[in-house]
């Protein structure tokens, strides 16, 4: 995920200090990693600099000094940008499980137990993100059917490649 | 959860299952515990529907033991197996399970009234379970007069109305589009737990699945536990 993008687009609806952005930030996208305050910082240093955000002002309430940041019209572009922008496919072509497999194979290992355990752990997560998404809101519910399509898809290719096994261990092993 | 921490409902060995020359079942083994949700997943034709025909005794074994409440299922008369199917046992599948002459209330009150349960007291006990699927305004409607998914969620309210102790699904949402399908596994779900019923669940969907306590693999006509895989 882009913190960046996501602070600068939080800052559309109107200037916000450090810790009012991260706790927006973290009630809704903070579901399993939520932000620390020097990622939030950091991440308004760099903004500042390249000219996407500027200070609004400066309180101190007693207290250290807090800006309070406002989105530039240059940083309401690079949203924008970022929005339009399709996000790269990532096909996983290189799977660690696909080594695995081919590893077993060539060691005359089980392959098939290999895949099954393989298995049982994708049900098991998703098992606790159905129990999760049942006990969720909306926001989480769609948070983890992202993970269970996932999820899914990954174990569709363990089935197919369980069917495979005797071929894919005819060609790796000749 | 694994059944093997509480007491078996149910318990089937070296099933066997042979249709002419094809082999459906080959040494198939089946536990289940009280209020346990058990998802039988497999490839098409590797025998899990055969195998919940087995357990459910609507179809006899070749060969092997069912054991149902220390009850063999497979030495009980036809009439003692049809009772226990009626009394004691649920069932939903995938297609066609409403009788498209009666309502929907009187679909689900059906099985009561096959009981001998009278007609005033069996609806009652159909409207708190249509209520309980949240689809008790079709009550008056008839199957035709409604959607893939209000019709499986009638289904599945009928499943339950006797509070079965064991239910069987097959493939209960295998003719529904995943949103539909969701939401009739989490009140199906929801439901059976709520009763203590125990529910073996076939299906080819893991996200299906998910909604189990434990999962097991029918391949080439064996079971394999998944949850001794990890």
């Amino acid at each position: 995920m882009s913190i960046s993008h996501t602070l600068l687009g939080l800052l559309e609806g109107g200037p916000r200090h450090g810790y009012d952005l991260k706790r927006t930030f973290d009630v809704h996208f903070g579901q399993d990693r939520p932000l620390h305050y020097g990622q939030v910082y950091a991440t308004m240093s760099r903004l500042l600099k390249n000219g996407l955000v500027e200070v609004d002002g400066v309180e101190t309430d007693g207290g250290p000094e807090r800006k309070r940041y406002a989105i530039t019209e240059a940083g309401v572009t690079d949203v924008e940008q970022w929005l339009a922008r399709p996000e790269k496919p990532e096909p996983y072509l290189q799977s660690v499980l696909y080594h695995k497999v081919v590893l077993a194979l060539l060691t005359d290992r089980s392959a098939d137990d290999l895949l099954d355990t393989q298995r049982a752990e994708h049900l098991r997560l998703m098992r606790e993100l159905t129990r999760r998404k049942l006990a969720g809101d909306l926001a989480d519910q769609l948070v983890c059917d992202h993970a269970l399509f996932h999820l899914e898809a990954d174990l569709r290719w363990l089935e197919l490649t369980a069917a495979r096994l005797d071929r894919l261990a005819s060609e790796v092993r000749s | 959860m694994t059944a093997v921490s509480r007491p078996a409902l149910l318990t089937a060995e070296r099933l066997s299952k042979t249709y002419g020359a094809t082999p459906a079942l080959d040494g198939a083994g089946f536990s289940i515990a009280a209020g346990e949700v058990v998802a039988v997943m497999g490839p098409s034709g590797s025998g899990k529907s055969t195998l919940l025909q087995c357990l459910a005794g609507i179809v006899p074994p070749d060969e092997g033991q069912i054991r149902y409440r220390d009850r063999d299922m497979l030495t009980l008369t036809d009439a003692a197996r049809s009772a226990l199917r009626r009394e004691e046992f649920g069932f939903v599948f995938q297609f066609g399970q409403l009788v498209p002459e009666l309502t929907c209330l009187e679909n689900v009150a059906l099985p009561l009234r096959l009981s001998g349960v009278g007609r005033r007291p069996a609806e009652a006990k159909a409207a708190e379970l249509l209520s309980r699927l949240e689809v008790d305004d079709l009550a008056g409607k008839r199957p035709g007069q409604v959607s893939g998914g209000q019709g499986q969620r009638v289904a599945v309210a009928r499943s339950l109305v006797n509070n079965p102790r064991l239910l069987f699904a097959d493939e209960p949402t295998g003719a529904l589009d995943s949103l539909n399908g969701e939401r009739v596994m989490g009140l199906l779900v929801a439901a059976a737990r709520e009763a203590g019923t125990a529910v073996v669940l076939v299906t080819h969907e893991t996200r299906v699945a998910a909604y189990s306590d434990r999962e097991v693999v029918v391949r080439d006509g064996r079971v394999r536990d998944m949850a001794g895989a990890v």
